[in-house]
């Protein structure tokens, strides 16, 4: 096993400076942007001295080198710090955001994994078919709209006329009233769902499609098994392997843009958090939402390469020197 | 979008500053006379459930929270010494009566009896004292600590009476007290909680999603006509229109765009109540620097824009046409429209005259929101006709007080002016138009040391009359004020004047 741990540890390693670079490169665009977060906590009819008192409170008016430092010295302490708009600590306010924003995301993954699977299948095993041949049809439509335009059509539809769902927003009471807070996802998740299993299905295609013009098909066919079996035995394996990496990478990409979504349906995840943190320059927001985030993007890729290691022996043979 | 976070009273973003004039008053009337609610039909312990598109950004009107903690918290769950009253009006709350001393220096205020704050603790002198120095303290974000200046020392002879001592004259004290909320001495964390003497107090505070208000038990006055409110935040304006559509809110306070009214006007189950803001759309020029500088090339542009096009483009059939920054719910409102009205031919003479005979180009740095980039192309148009050429830059609210409120940096800007009262500005020669008129300041100065609210009014209808014939700024028009609600729900204010919006009245139908 020293194969795996040193293979867990480079990979650690990557992960620690992956974050460490994120950080910095958020920090500095963030102080790119015009405008001041003391800039929020004014209004029409301030007079200077105010001014310079909220600059001074929320330390816009130190050198950006002081401000590096005191950004990466709290960082390394896993302190976020507190909004300087709201002054509510970064940290929990996240975990409260991650409660709409995590159940969002893992279940519009699954529901397009559901999806995607099984019509990404059908679509290239049966591509001289006209249904394999609609899937390939819906499916690049499904790429081509925009998440939003789904979302608002599904509301139009679904909570405007029929009624079935709300519209928006989420119960104020959140998961202490699950049956409201989930009936609040529903046509968010199908939203993101719609959209996510349309690429998913190209990608499934593609990949059966390879694993059906493969020669260890064709020999576990001439050794008797039926189409169907040898499908199953050996196709969705390792179909599978490129099917994941495409996976971890939908994964994250939903998980941020989640953020158009929550927009559309006013959820109070972490997307909403972001944008308004930016609207206002209050860094502590972003800064702790993005490296959250990123942090989560990172895991998510990290995680995606281990399973693709367990499920392909090739990969995990070429750590461990030898073969199964 | 949220926009501007700003704080109390003083405010850019969104449009509620109203004072509620006898035609707001008659519209509302007859809205709720259609509306089939009669006083025993309402539900006594009713949720009522308020849309609206203004989260607070914390609970401290003082640190920055923004117009979105006034309408949820002004006299629903803090109150003041007064209120302002959706009709305009400044009405005494905790404050049972006061007495002015002849030299005008002295206010004497007693305080109402047997009131409780949420925690328990009863209201006492300490309390307002301690109140009061909250706003005019070193880190107050409050816009209205400025007017609170002339406050030289606060007094707590007893329990019950209160005794302000003023270094000048201010005749607007009572009205400037009425954004001071009186808070529990005792209470700390107050961007996260409250201890107010209001008809409700806090239950939950979900950032992002909602404000729960509950009825409070122990509350001295008149006691509310529901249960409970519930202050549900939107980032998206169709969002919160769909959510009035299928029920889950009763009310949207502020409805900012007109093509969205007609779903509710065709549809029986919902009325819309128009009320008169005080939200003025503005080309703010930057008084300072030439061509500016020249009091022609400004009432040039004004005759130049046909001010009736964009409020038709922007609003509809909705909206008020104004001469001046003074709108008809102020005291001291005179109708100006008639100067400097839309003339192109005699725009272009006056620009020969200053000197610009083939016009100019300037830029208009536009705020990224609504109404702002579609009015701001808008006079471009117009402005074309007369030979000035006008680039638009596009900056967010953020960059807006960088660029434009503290540097100064800017040569037009469009923004919208919510602000209650706030001719005052013309009379702050370092304000960001830098409109600089020794008389307007002086008349300002004066209305404010007046002895009597006649002496006021006549000083300002003055200097309205002066910053008018000056242009000293092109005032395009005043915004609409648009409640929707439920037919089942009566009782609210229509012009959530400092963008309040009392909830104590709001009755649901069983």
């Amino acid at each position: 096993m020293p194969a795996i741990l040193s293979y867990l540890s480079r990979r650690l390693i990557i992960l620690l400076v992956s974050i460490l670079v994120a950080a910095m490169v958020l920090f500095l665009l963030l102080r790119l942007l015009p405008g001041d977060p003391a800039n929020a906590l004014v209004s029409v009819g301030a007079d200077p001295e105010q001014i310079e008192a909220a600059r001074r409170q929320v330390g816009s008016d130190l050198p950006l080198s002081e401000q590096f430092i005191h950004f990466v010295s709290s960082l390394a302490r896993f302190d976020l710090g507190n909004s300087f708009v709201s002054h509510a600590p970064v940290l929990p306010e996240i975990g409260k955001r991650l409660a709409v924003t995590v159940p969002l995301t893992l279940m519009s993954f699954t529901l397009a994994i559901v999806i995607a699977l099984p019509l990404g299948i059908i679509a290239a095993v049966k591509a001289d078919r006209w249904y394999g041949w609609l899937i390939s049809v819906v499916s690049q439509f499904g790429i081509a709209v925009p998440v939003f335009w789904i979302g608002i059509l599904l509301v139009t539809l679904f909570a405007v006329n029929l009624r079935f769902f709300p519209s928006g927003g989420f119960p104020s009471r959140g998961w202490q009233r699950p049956e409201a807070a989930f009936d609040s996802l529903v046509l968010p998740v199908i939203t993101i769902a719609i959209v996510m299993s349309a690429s998913l299905i190209r990608y499934v295609r593609s990949a059966t499609q390879d694993v059906l013009g493969s020669d260890y098909l064709r020999t576990a066919r001439a050794l008797g098994a039926s189409f169907s079996e040898a499908l199953i035995r050996h196709g969705i394996r390792n179909g599978s392997v490129p099917v994941i990496s495409i996976i971890g990478i939908e994964l994250a990409s939903t998980l941020l843009g989640a953020v158009v979504v929550e927009r559309v349906f006013s959820l109070p995840g972490l997307g909403s958090m972001l944008l308004l943190g930016i609207e206002q320059r209050d860094y502590p927001n972003v800064q702790g939402v993005l490296f959250i985030s990123t942090l989560l993007v990172l895991l998510i890729g990290f995680a995606a390469d281990l399973t693709q290691r367990i499920i392909d022996p090739r990969l995990r043979g070429r750590a461990a020197g030898s073969s199964r | 979008m949220s926009g501007l976070t700003t704080g109390a009273g003083v405010i850019l973003k969104g449009n509620r500053l109203n004072a509620r004039t006898i035609t707001a008053a008659a519209l509302l009337f007859g809205a709720l006379a259609a509306g089939p609610v009669r006083a025993q039909d309402f539900d006594a312990d009713a949720t009522i459930n308020i849309g609206s598109l203004y989260e607070p950004q914390n609970l401290d009107n003082t640190a920055g929270a923004g117009q979105g903690i006034n309408e949820a918290f002004n006299n629903n769950v803090y109150e003041a010494l007064f209120r302002l009253a959706d009709s305009g009006a400044v009405e005494p709350v905790l404050a049972k009566s006061y007495k002015v001393s002849d030299d005008g220096l002295t206010y004497t205020f007693t305080l109402q009896s047997g009131v409780k704050f949420h925690s328990g603790d009863p209201l006492t002198s300490k309390d307002v004292k301690f109140s009061i120095e909250r706003v005019t303290s070193a880190e107050s974000k409050s816009s209205r600590k400025n007017s609170l200046k002339p406050i030289a020392s606060i007094e707590t002879p007893d329990d019950a009476t209160v005794v302000v001592k003023l270094s000048s004259r201010s005749i607007s004290l009572p009205y400037n007290l009425s954004y001071v909320w009186i808070i529990n001495d005792t209470a700390t964390n107050l961007t996260a909680t409250e201890d107010g003497t209001g008809p409700y107090e806090l239950e939950d505070w979900r950032r992002g999603s909602s404000l729960a208000l509950t009825r409070f038990d122990g509350y001295w006055g008149t006691k509310p006509s529901n249960g409970d409110v519930v202050f549900q935040y939107f980032t998206e304006a169709t969002a919160l229109n769909n959510a009035l559509l299928t029920g889950s809110v009763d009310i949207i306070t502020s409805v900012q765009s007109p093509d969205s009214l007609k779903q509710f006007q065709t549809n029986k189950d919902f009325t819309v109540a128009e009320g008169k803001s005080t939200t003025k759309l503005l080309l703010a020029y930057n008084d300072r620097v030439a061509p500016f500088d020249n009091v022609k090339v400004r009432k040039a542009l004004a005759r130049a824009v046909d001010d009736s096009k964009v409020l038709k483009a922007v609003w509809g059939d909705y909206g008020t046409l104004i001469g001046s920054m003074v709108p008809p719910t102020d005291p001291w409102y005179v109708d100006l429209t008639k100067t400097d009205a839309y003339d192109p031919a005699s725009a272009k003479a006056l620009l020969s005259e200053a000197g610009y005979p083939n016009g100019f180009s300037f830029t208009i740095d536009t705020p990224n929101y609504d109404p702002h980039p579609i009015a701001a192309q808008f006079l471009q148009t117009e402005l074309a006709k007369v030979g000035v050429k006008v680039s638009i830059n596009v900056i967010t609210a953020n960059e807006w007080y960088s660029k434009i409120y503290k540097a100064h940096d800017f040569q037009a800007t469009l923004q919208e002016h919510v602000n209650h009262r706030d001719i005052v500005f013309y009379g702050n020669p370092d304000f960001y138009w830098g409109y600089n008129n020794p008389k307007v300041v002086d008349l300002i100065k004066q209305a404010e040391a007046g002895t009597t609210t006649d002496e006021q009014t006549t000083k300002l209808k003055e200097a309205n009359q002066i910053i008018a014939d000056d242009a000293a700024s092109n005032w395009i028009y005043l915004y609409p004020q648009i409640v929707v609600s439920a037919k089942s729900v009566s009782g609210y204010p229509v012009n959530g004047l400092n963008s309040q919006f009392f909830a104590g009245g709001i009755k649901k139908a069983d």
